[in-house]
């Protein structure tokens, strides 16, 4: 049922049982994904904020803009590759094909870690270049937007550790097929909060 | 792989093993509404001192010596604060939210019971931060509810050091708990009603939850992305917000930040958190006018619509608060305009609610007196917004205490009142058992009418330009002296007020052991809360057997109908007859002590 097929309905005129035998639901999907997208657009909201606030900051005459280290095109190609082995996770899940599974799945997490340590280290070569967090408000910008960024994909992290010790323990791949898709997703989403953040933070 | 709804999935319920896993780690939504209610309460009594603090220094400013500036300020932060986001958005929603969704959903619990009672510790946590800073050196930030920069972090604002970093990282917390339970809300009202149950049979109630949590989950953002830039500013000496500015004739480190960024993210928040407070109010009360009235809420669809559109519109007013923060004036005309606008749906609920009680059968209990009362002030507090909503009214008005008598009357006390209707309202349901009826009146008088004694004569203080925020008036010419005078009445009222509220406590303890049997229905609510097999509700909720919604929960007084209510899980073909179901109000239970 779409969440406001009914809102024209005149509930006092139709008693009985309305929509058939089965429950109410407004999504045909798992409360978990319909949790995880509300999620994902409560993550959209405050990186948007960030992004606003971004740009009012940076038209006031202190800022100076920064140069981003080099070192972050090679981290976005560690994100994509994690996300495309996590949609290869999901694709063999789906098709009930175990043979790379547990390779696609460990190889994504360990691609995300990688972007991590990655952005780790821009981090301490921009600290070295002298570009502190209060250097200025660019590099302020710089590691909060990085920093926030890295939070939300730590969490992710956490929850994909958790689905790879039910894998490691015999789960069967089914039950963990929820879980995998919903990384899956995640980690789309946050790929695309970086690709957009990367073309700000490079074009400003 | 098809998805199969949840209420038709055998659900795996956390059943509690021992004392602890039912009453202290519980994931039971019900208990932990009342752990939500109980610490949102207790931290409002907090808030509730203060205040009385407050009108002390303020109504006998030479007679006591009771706080000082420094205090004064710090007393008015943490009020705002306190009440605002800890008392009665945790209230309405952490506690309404959690003990009415799943039961007026026709669910067994929350989807996700173990991120609920996550979300209860984390809210606890956050309030444990924020008490913590009445005792670290320099005490709670005394930068007022809004926590403006650069004044908040400067050094003659009391809490400028740790004060305001335990206030920000308790806002954060919060945040964090709300989403935690604002996933569970939505998605229990989205995925995880009953047979029959669509979403336009759902109770107001329900309908003002479901969008003021959604309000919340794109609000809070601002409010968390705001906190954060702030902490850093305060702790890393980032300027994202602080200026370039000299303290004790020496310039700090900060350079070029931007204000009003931040009193734009705040508002971002601030104005649809009104409307996180006042929306599941306005469902709240709207289902306590139907039942008592006896009559099928006035305009089902329009409230609908009304609050889907005051959620939207919230969003577009925001800057009506910043009238005089140096804002393109330009901006000022735009958001008159939307406030405007907003006030047409709110009007709307209104008229709804009066022509509910047109021709009502109405049963003048406790919780109809509250519900009355809201509807007055609700009344007089919007149309005190409507002057401040315009520019050219706002500016003389503004920082007067006719914005304090406002957003009170409108914010404060109307919410209030409805929190008071909804307690009485399922006290039974919750407790099994009626309240004293002669001290619950009693408290609604001396509230209802005390609160006029406060709030009215704070509007002529406004408009004599008494400024808000000041812990001693001094001599001026410009406010007369009988200005003081008015003062120490509404400080003697307030305490009245403050003092009343005990009865309600009184009422409630011991009316848990001495109260009357409720049994199962006492009001003849035709809502599918009162339909459970156990009053109050076991752990599961509906036995075996999840309910089957026929019909909307609004059936009362039904032409033809030999009741006066119809319940939403009875069937056409087994609707009762008077003999079985007729609720009399010569046998109500909330009359026996009469």
């Amino acid at each position: 049922m779409s969440l406001f097929k009914h809102i024209t309905e005149k509930p006092w005129e139709r008693p009985g049982v309305i929509g058939g035998p089965d429950p109410e639901t407004a999504f045909d999907a798992a409360p978990e994904r319909v949790a995880l997208v509300i999620f994902l657009v409560v993550a959209s909201v405050i990186f948007s904020l960030l992004t606003v606030s971004y740009y009012v900051r940076m038209e006031l005459p202190d800022w100076t803009p920064l140069s981003e280290p080099a070192q972050l095109w090679l981290n976005t190609g560690l994100l994509f590759v994690s996300s495309v082995l996590f949609q290869w996770a999901r694709n063999l899940v789906t098709d009930d094909q175990q043979k790379y599974l547990m390779a696609a799945f460990v190889g994504a997490g360990v691609f995300a870690v990688l972007f991590i340590v990655g952005q780790l280290a821009a981090w301490n070569s921009l600290q070295s270049a002298g570009h502190f967090v209060a250097s200025n408000p660019a590099t302020s910008f710089f590691y909060l937007l990085t920093g926030l960024h890295a939070l939300h994909l730590l969490g992710g992290l956490w929850v994909w550790s958790k689905s790879l010790i039910r894998l490691l323990s015999g789960c069967e791949v089914q039950d963990l097929r929820l879980s995998i898709e919903l990384c899956t997703l995640y980690w789309h989403f946050l790929l695309i909060v970086w690709l957009v953040m990367f073309a700000i933070l490079s074009n400003t | 792989m098809s998805y199969v709804p949840l209420a038709d999935q055998a659900q795996e319920l956390h059943h509690p093993q021992s004392w602890v896993t039912r009453y202290v780690w519980s994931q039971d939504h019900k208990v932990i509404a009342i752990q939500y209610g109980g610490t949102a309460i207790l931290v409002g009594i907090v808030a509730l001192v203060l205040s009385l603090l407050m009108r002390m220094q303020l109504g006998f400013p030479e007679s006591f010596d009771l706080i000082d500036p420094s205090s004064y300020y710090q007393a008015v932060t943490m009020h705002g604060m306190i009440m605002v986001i800890y008392l009665l958005t945790a209230l309405f929603l952490g506690g309404f939210g959690n003990y009415l969704i799943p039961l007026m959903c026709g669910a067994r619990d929350m989807v996700f019971p173990f991120l609920n009672m996550l979300s209860y510790w984390v809210y606890l946590l956050s309030v444990l931060i924020l008490m913590a800073s009445f005792f670290v050196p320099g005490g709670p930030t005394g930068g007022g509810w809004t926590l403006y920069p650069p004044q908040v972090s400067m050094a003659g604002t009391p809490g400028s050091d740790w004060g305001i970093v335990l206030m920000l990282l308790s806002l954060a917390v919060f945040i964090v708990a709300f989403t935690m339970g604002g996933l569970n809300y939505v998605t229990t009202i989205l995925q995880a009603r009953c047979r029959g149950l669509t979403m336009m049979r759902l109770p107001l109630t329900v309908w003002g939850i479901f969008i003021a949590t959604i309000l919340g989950l794109f609000a809070f953002p601002a409010l968390l992305v705001a906190a954060i830039m702030m902490l850093l500013d305060t702790l890393l000496g980032t300027s994202f917000f602080m200026p370039a500015i000299i303290e004790s004739g020496s310039p700090l480190d900060y350079n070029g930040g931007s204000p009003i960024l931040f009193q734009h993210l705040f508002w971002f928040f601030g104005h649809p958190e009104v409307y996180i407070v006042a929306l599941p109010a306005f469902g709240l009360v709207s289902d306590v006018l139907s039942t008592h009235a006896r009559k099928n809420i006035f305009g089902y669809r329009m409230m609908v619509w009304a609050i889907i559109a005051i959620g939207g519109l919230s969003f577009v007013v925001w800057a009506h608060h910043m009238y005089v923060s140096g804002m393109n004036p330009y901006f000022g005309f735009f958001f008159a305009t939307t406030t405007l606008i907003i006030a047409v749906p709110t009007a709307l609920k209104v008229y709804n609610w009066v022509l509910t009680l047109w021709e009502g059968d109405i049963r003048m209990n406790v919780p109809m007196y509250f519900a009355i009362g809201f509807i007055f002030t609700f009344i007089h507090g919007g149309l005190t917004g409507l002057f401040l909503g315009n520019v050219v009214i706002d500016m003389p008005l503004s920082d007067t205490y006719f914005v304090v008598a406002h957003f009170h009357m409108v914010m404060g006390v109307s919410p209030v009142l409805v929190l008071f209707a909804a307690l009485y309202h399922w006290y039974p349901l919750v407790s099994g058992r009626m309240y004293h009826e002669g001290l619950a009146k009693a408290h609604f008088w001396f509230t209802f009418l005390g609160t006029y004694a406060i709030y009215l004569p704070m509007h002529y203080l406004g408009f004599l330009g008494v400024p808000r925020r000041y812990y001693a008036l001094g001599s001026t010419d410009f406010i007369p002296a009988s200005a003081q005078d008015l003062n120490a009445a509404i400080t003697i009222a307030a305490l009245i007020v403050g003092a009343a509220q005990l009865l309600f406590f009184i009422n409630i303890f011991w009316s848990l052991k001495h109260g009357k049997k409720a049994g199962s229905n006492p009001w003849g609510s035709a809502s599918l809360e009162w339909q459970t097999p156990d009053t109050p509700p076991i752990h599961g909720n509906w036995g075996d057997e999840l309910p089957t919604v026929y019909r909307w929960p609004y059936d009362y007084s039904v032409p033809g109908a030999h009741a006066d209510f119809i319940p939403q899980n009875t069937p056409e073909s087994e609707e009762p007859t008077a003999d079985e179901q007729h609720f009399d109000p010569d046998h109500d239970p909330s009359m026996a002590d009469l």
